[in-house]
């Protein structure tokens, strides 16, 4: 009972949070008043004071387009080189060494791009000073462009015969400072609070209760006898020479916290651990996971309700709001019936207690005990419907479906609520599509909030809309060509084709989770997947401008009974309708191929 | 070119200002208000007992002796973390392997009789999913209660303690949901081990 509960009130919370920020957020891209204001205006006008700009400057779509993208750039750089030459550079008290060329690339272009796929473990390889100067910064400015875009398209809606979409260095200033930092502020401190750490001192180790012995080949020796008062090692009575006896383990430090809560509330999902958010350091209890969960959906479910003040018109909000919802509720009930049913080769025929008497049940393969599966699982609808990513349960273990169900939020284009503010974009320019199609089948010329929808708002519209899936095919499929990648699977036959394909969906959604088997550390992986991931960020970054440019130049039509209604249940029926068409069309036969295929055979 | 000349230099100066911001201002201040209000969460919840470090209550460790409980299975790694003398340390990752395969199927059947040659005095009753099964992060410092129950037999056995005692040191680590919703019950098997060991003390229930 408990359990369903806990799905209804995760669900519940979120969109009381929502509605409130969705208000705020509105304000903050207006330039208006709010509570926080007399504290951070001042800052605000030193920024544009620095920047030499004006609070009224306006853009044109080009001009914001290459703001962004000389912004992005500047940033790939920075991070490229700081990651190469940390080995140098202070702030490094494990001294660990410079990362290599391939693997700076695409962590670079990874937290440019708002991903956050890792093909590193961050305890193991990134110096304190590249992970809050390198890639917390990113995880901020990230997330900040990705909502800079969205308030250049509301404007695109809004503006009647003009080619400004506003300035992309005001929005981001007003983003970061009005939004972004204070919010956390408050998350990281309420993480702390419940247990997560947050130091700038080195690793630390601490003695284990029974000691660990390994062989001098560095294997590690099971069932064998210790004796610390004269270090010897044995295993069935012989005595193994030149084994060492491990006393101590391995205790990560630093500044985790203040980390993790951007990069759960700007959906970026790149763990400060390499087990991201199930290290019970980054995530250790059900407070933490319950504040760092809400973080995952809180401003992309909050800027439905920007966008529908934004726009004038808080049905067509609330109507995006709701399609996005429905497509949630669907993945996260396939992901929880399926993981608390758990898999046969799990249950050895009732000999392993799989109940849910004083225990969560189901499958526990990767997943901690005091989340359980309903944690795990709504985390997992959460991480992917968003395009963040962080995880606190390894998706590689999931049942065949769960995990074919995380792997298709991603594929729809993240879209499902989606990264901040890229999600909202992505997901109108469906609601073009949609609004095209269904004119169509009417015979009038499509409309959406007052503005002609024309052949250039389509052709742009239809790139963005498959920006994904070219992305996650044409990379997925030349990489199953590829000999060596078969050495990075973790397991063999259609899951091992699972891996492949869930690493792919992963960087061509922009989401970043993965399934972490996946040795993905290779040049060609590094450099195809950095290249996938760039690819789909700025196509859809571009095409959204360029439909918001054109928009803005229009002039607005008046609604008439013969209008099209995008506000009522027909058109969130037909627009969920049309992100499965195309997610469907586009990836079932690869789907058959892997999740589909093991379904099958597991049961066997 | 005029539009590049206007825009790089002032995507520069904004990408320097928010890398001040963000990474050194925003850090340095969450760094120091956590260490003031919350001292003991900030540095990695390491327990201590009369003046020695015993492990932290947040990092599972891997207990196969008798008298201790076992937790999670554990995907052990010594190879990548060394101290500064250079001695290998202990970490674990998780198994990341596919529950519906039939390697996975040997595998657990393996923990499975294992698991009840050390613990005959279950016989044949379900083994509780969390004592056969690989954690998240490979480093789960807890079970569920079902699985701590599981062994308190054979604790109690191998101290020569009665069973009321195992349980009631069960109980101890033992922290509800929060809210009593959320997230699951759990035992936390280091607390449970050390109090076994008798190194934390048992506070006798004033019931």
């Amino acid at each position: 009972m408990s359990t369903v509960l806990q799905y209804i009130l995760y669900l519940v919370l979120l969109v009381i949070l929502a509605i409130p920020l969705g208000k705020y957020i509105q304000k903050v891209m207006e330039g208006e008043k709010t509570f926080l204001s007399p504290v951070l205006i001042p800052w605000e006008n030193t920024v544009y004071r620095i920047l030499g700009i004006d609070r009224s400057d306006q853009m044109s779509w080009q001009k914001y387009l290459l703001s962004v993208a000389a912004f992005s750039g500047i940033g790939f750089v920075f991070l490229f080189l700081l990651q190469l030459f940390q080995g140098y550079l202070p702030g490094n008290p494990q001294n660990m060494a410079g990362i290599k060329w391939d693997l700076a690339f695409n962590t670079a272009a990874s937290f440019i791009t708002n991903t956050n796929w890792q093909a590193y473990s961050g305890e193991a390889a990134m110096s304190y000073l590249t992970q809050s100067l390198g890639l917390a910064v990113q995880n901020f400015v990230s997330a900040a462009a990705g909502m800079a875009v969205l308030f250049a398209l509301i404007r695109g809606f809004m503006g009647i015969q003009t080619d400004g979409l506003g300035s992309f260095w005001v929005d981001m200033t007003r983003i970061i400072i009005h939004i972004l930092l204070p919010l956390n502020l408050v998350i990281s401190l309420l993480l702390v609070g419940g247990g997560v750490i947050q130091n700038f001192r080195g690793a630390e180790s601490v003695p284990l209760l029974e000691p660990v012995a390994v062989s001098a080949e560095g294997e590690i020796l099971s069932n064998a006898q210790i004796n610390l008062s004269d270090n010897t090692v044995t295993v069935g009575g012989k005595i193994i020479k030149d084994a060492e006896i491990v006393t101590e383990e391995f205790v990560p430090m630093g500044p985790a916290a203040s980390q993790i809560a951007i990069k759960q509330s700007g959906t970026n999902g790149g763990g400060y651990t390499g087990v991201n958010s199930a290290h019970p350091m980054e995530n250790p209890n059900a407070f933490t996971n319950l504040v760092e969960m809400l973080s995952i959906l809180l401003i992309p479910a909050a800027l439905c309700f920007t966008f529908g003040h934004g726009v004038k018109n808080i049905r067509q909000g609330r109507a995006i709001f709701t399609a996005m919802f429905i497509c949630l509720l669907l993945a996260l009930g396939s992901i929880a019936l399926s993981e608390q049913a758990a898999t046969p080769q799990l249950a050895q025929g009732g000999a392993v207690n799989l109940s849910m008497a004083d225990q969560a049940g189901g499958n526990m393969e990767g997943k901690e005990s005091r989340f359980g599966i309903a944690s795990s699982a709504s985390w997992a609808a959460f991480t992917t419907a968003a395009s963040n990513g962080s995880v606190n349960s390894m998706h590689d273990s999931y049942t065949p479906l769960g995990g074919m169900a995380a792997m298709l939020l991603m594929q729809l284009g993240e879209v499902i609520f989606g990264g901040v503010g890229c999600g909202l974009y992505g997901m109108l320019s469906f609601a073009i599509l949609t609004v095209f199609i269904a004119g169509l089948m009417v015979g009038r010329t499509p409309e959406f909030l007052g503005k002609k929808i024309e052949p250039y708002e389509m052709k742009w519209a239809v790139l963005v809309c498959l920006a994904t899936p070219m992305a996650i095919l044409t990379g997925s499929g030349i990489a199953a060509m590829v000999p060596e990648v078969a050495a990075s699977l973790a397991n063999s036959g259609a899951h091992g084709f699972s891996e492949l394909l869930y690493t792919y969906s992963s960087c061509g959604g922009n989401n970043g989770s993965a399934f972490a088997g996946f040795s993905a550390n290779t040049i060609f992986l590094n450099v195809s997947l950095g290249l996938v991931m760039l690819f789909a960020r700025f196509l859809p970054i571009a095409g959204t401008l360029a439909i918001a440019g054109s928009l803005a130049g229009k002039k607005k039509v008046a609604a008439t009974a013969g209008t099209l209604s995008t506000t009522n249940g027909m058109f969130i029926f037909l627009l969920i309708f049309i992100i499965l068409l195309v997610g469907g069309l586009s990836f079932f036969p690869v789907l058959a191929l892997g999740p589909l295929a093991e379904f099958f055979t597991q049961a066997i | 070119m005029r539009m590049f000349k206007d825009v790089l230099p002032r995507a520069a100066m904004l990408f320097v200002i928010f890398t001040v911001v963000c990474g050194v201002v925003y850090t340095v201040i969450v760094t120091g208000l956590s260490q003031l209000i919350f001292p003991f969460q900030a540095n990695g919840s390491i327990i201590m007992a009369a003046g020695s470090r015993y492990g932290s209550e947040l990092l599972g460790q891997q207990y196969t002796d008798e008298g201790h409980m076992w937790g999670r299975i554990m995907k052990l790694d010594t190879a990548v973390y060394r101290d500064k003398e250079g001695r290998r340390l202990m970490y674990a990752v998780p198994s990341n392997l596919s529950p519906a395969s039939d390697e996975y199927r040997t595998l657990v059947a393996e923990r499975v009789s294992k698991l009840r040659q050390a613990n005959p005095e279950m016989g044949e009753a379900p083994i509780p999913v969390d004592l056969v099964t690989c954690s998240g992060s490979g480093l789960d410092p807890h079970i569920s209660p079902a699985a701590a129950r599981y062994q308190a037999a054979r604790l109690a056995r191998a101290r020569n303690i009665s069973e009321e005692k195992v349980q009631k040191i069960i109980d101890q680590c033992t922290d509800g949901r929060f809210l009593g919703v959320f997230g699951e019950e759990h035992v936390n098997v280091l607390e449970v081990n050390l109090m076994l060991d008798g190194v934390l003390p048992l506070q006798e229930a004033s019931l």
